[in-house]
């Protein structure tokens, strides 16, 4: 009998696999006209969430972003996290920040997520490298997606900048919009070469495939090997 | 209830001596003496040097004179204090609380309890024999007020329990607890008794008497009190027992090191006694009995009211250094005569939050006190297919309610807009369906579109003019995937053209 082989293991690439025992930090750069940063953490989250998890998981939101790219919509979380949902808003940055630190302390959450509008003074690379630390003490991952930010100062782990991605026609109407699809670029990360792919959700997991490389500098930096290229 | 102890004083000289009443010396004319400046005067006497003729507040040069044989003593003022303290915890037994009236007098409240000594003539047997039992002469009296009962044990008959009917008009004004300059120039004014007090106009005593503020100096007050018609509160005794722990050693220990140990578990038991009072100690008494009968004594006094015990042993440490054990200490005793209280508090709190992790009732507290309670929620599912009302929010921690099942709904977008935004069509088809809007200022391109999906309003709550929705999920040529929806269809009569709106994000 041959042993059941990891179904989606070999799909994605190895920056989405999680580290053995190491919650990372990951900052998701996205747009204010879309929710790709929040919807590629929750697809990737629910892909990692063993069946028998009940701990419930932090939204974190500012204003801001509530404002530019809307409220969690529980028909549309995904199934498995969907009834574990804990929502914070908070009315400023420094909120946010206080609110991320503290679901990052609790021994009691299975990940946390913060949506943060723009580039907040708050949100200084000491802030970033607070919730890196927190992040990494408990054990508890921490999905920082920056609406609509420039590329600042940080510290964490994983830095992607996400976009959708045109998603493939569903079997039955053509014509209809598919299932999810992000263009993905991992651009800086600790112990993973950058790299961009294009994420799918096929129904039952998620699929990736090397995106077609627009720059070649992309293509020099994945044949440097495996060592770190980012120190924070 | 009021207990004069009219005889307090010389009654525990006589029990200190041993001696029952009339007997031994105290049969022959004795007193006690207190100094003054102008020489010994005397504070008490007895019943043999009543009868000689010697009264309370003479000289003694005086009084011997009156009476060559007399005997004296020191009085004991702070020893009568502390036996009247006594007594007023002792006298709790009679009622619920008890209060000093200084010199030699209690006041007991005993409101509702005399049934349960068979009425209050049944009570005041009850104090008069037990008090006589133990060598004291009372006076005890009952009325409703403690300044009545105050005047009817001291200027009234024996036993005296103060009927509704009764009037207190007849006791002289000394009665209402005045002090001897009042008293004065009562006498003065020819008001002997209490009665004629109301005879006289009560502003004509109010002006004479308006800068008295002090009750004992004012009869008005004193009338009041006496009447019941100011409240006085009086100051209850209350027991303290003073925390206390000690150790009897098998073997008498000679060493430091032991000594230590056994400093260090005494400190240890009388934080458990301050812990479980809410106190800190703030003087600290440890007494050491050595085997040859000497005892060391050894305070200290801290700062703060404190409850550490390795900072206590520390302290004492230091005092023990140059101590003389002699042939050994065999009991050590660590009391604590002055607390205060010292709320329990949870020390290690953040260290083992920082350690551990919090847990999530800690967390959600945390957030909500600095939030608000209405910025932590969590969505719970409502039985409704409009999409705003489709989930409402709930506390974090409460359950969801029970339902028969979620309304299976088909592709729902991952988030909502808190207000649906309208778009702006640009170019439709024929069909109606936008291929390209103005959502933001920025122009989308709609390559795939499914819908409609027709949500009716819910006609059992909304106005009949609200119009139903045609929702459909739109990709755009970039990937971005939306959910918007036509308000109304154009024959519906609701309304003019239909309006687009953007409602939702998808994933």
């Amino acid at each position: 009998m041959i042993a059941a082989a990891p179904f989606t293991a070999p799909a994605l690439p190895a920056a989405l696999v999680p580290a053995r025992g190491g919650a990372t930090h990951a900052e998701l750069f996205a747009s204010a006209q879309d929710c790709a940063g929040a919807a590629f953490a929750l697809a990737l989250e629910s892909q990692r969430a063993a069946p028998e998890d009940e701990r419930p998981w932090l939204w974190v939101q500012d204003r801001a972003s509530l404002r530019q790219t809307g409220r969690p919509y529980r028909p549309g979380l995904p199934p498995a996290l969907r009834h574990r949902l804990i929502h914070v808003v908070t009315a400023t940055p420094e909120d946010a920040l206080f609110a991320l630190e503290e679901g990052l302390r609790c021994r009691d959450l299975a990940f946390v997520v913060g949506e943060m509008a723009g580039n907040p003074r708050a949100l200084s690379l000491t802030a970033q490298r607070r919730l890196s630390l927190a992040a990494e003490k408990h054990g508890v991952p921490l999905w920082l997606v920056r609406v609509g930010a420039q590329r600042d100062l940080s510290s964490a782990r994983q830095r992607w900048a996400l976009r959708p991605a045109a998603s493939l026609p569903p079997r039955w109407n053509a014509q209809a919009p598919g299932t999810a699809a992000w263009h993905a670029e991992l651009f800086r990360a600790r112990n993973h070469p950058p790299g961009e792919w294009i994420l799918r959700d096929d129904g039952q997991a998620l699929v990736a495939q090397p995106a077609q490389q627009s720059t070649d500098n992309v293509d020099l930096a994945g044949a440097a090997g495996d060592r770190p290229l980012a120190a924070g | 209830m009021s207990i004069w102890l009219a005889r307090l004083a010389i009654d525990r000289w006589r029990l200190a001596e041993g001696l029952r009443a009339g007997e031994g010396a105290d049969a022959a004319p004795h007193a006690l003496i207190s100094d003054t400046a102008h020489g010994p005067r005397l504070t008490a006497t007895n019943a043999a040097a009543q009868e000689a003729g010697v009264q309370v507040g003479t000289m003694l040069t005086d009084a011997r004179a009156l009476c060559p044989s007399l005997a004296v003593a020191q009085a004991d003022p702070a020893g009568d204090r502390a036996a009247l303290e006594a007594l007023a915890l002792w006298a709790q037994r009679w009622g619920p609380w008890s209060a000093l009236d200084l010199p030699d007098g209690l006041v007991i409240d005993v409101t509702g309890v005399a049934h349960l000594f068979g009425g209050e003539a049944g009570l005041i047997a009850d104090a008069t024999q037990l008090l006589a039992r133990r060598g004291f002469k009372a006076r005890v009296a009952i009325a409703p007020t403690a300044g009545a009962a105050w005047a009817l044990a001291h200027y009234g008959p024996e036993g005296a329990i103060l009927q509704p009917e009764d009037s207190l008009d007849d006791l002289p004004v000394a009665a209402l607890r005045l002090d001897p300059a009042t008293v004065l120039v009562l006498r003065r004014l020819g008001l002997k008794r209490i009665g004629e007090l109301s005879g006289v106009a009560r502003d004509a005593l109010a002006r004479r008497f308006r800068n008295h503020k002090a009750p004992a100096a004012n009869p008005l007050i004193r009338l009041d009190q006496l009447r019941g018609r100011v409240p006085e509160p009086l100051l209850p005794v209350l027991p303290v027992d003073v925390p206390l722990v000690q150790r009897r050693l098998m073997e008498p220990i000679r060493h430091r090191s032991l000594l230590d140990q056994v400093l260090g578990d005494l400190c240890a038991d009388l934080v458990r006694v301050l812990e479980g009072r809410a106190l800190g100690a703030r003087r600290l008494e440890l007494a050491l009995w050595k085997v040859d009968g000497e005892v060391l004594q050894c305070r200290l006094e801290l700062a703060a009211a404190s409850r550490d015990p390795t900072h206590i042993a520390a302290l004492f440490g230091r005092k023990l250094d140059d101590l003389d054990a002699g042939f050994g200490i065999e009991l050590a005793r660590l009391r604590a005569p002055w607390t205060e209280p010292l709320p329990l508090s949870q020390r290690d709190f953040e260290a083992a939050a920082e350690m551990h992790g919090t847990s999530l009732a800690a967390c959600i507290d945390r957030l909500s006190i600095r939030l608000g309670p209405d910025a932590v929620r969590r969505p719970v599912p409502r039985a409704s297919h409009v999409p705003e009302r489709a989930q409402r929010w709930v506390p974090p921690l409460a359950g969801e309610s029970v339902s028969q099942g979620d309304l299976p709904f088909h592709t729902r977008p991952l988030k909502l807009l808190d207000r649906a935004e309208p778009i702006a069509v640009l170019y439709a088809s024929p069909d109606g369906l936008p291929r390209r809007f103005r959502w933001r200022g920025q122009v989308h391109e709609i390559t795939r579109a499914e819908g409609p999906e027709r949500i009716a309003p819910e006609w059992w709550r909304e106005r009949s003019t609200v119009r139903l929705r045609d929702y459909y999920r739109i990709e755009d040529g970039e990937g971005r995937r939306y959910w918007i929806y036509r308000n109304g269809l154009p024959d519906d009569g609701r309304g003019g053209v239909p309006e687009w709106f953007l409602q939702g994000l998808c994933a």
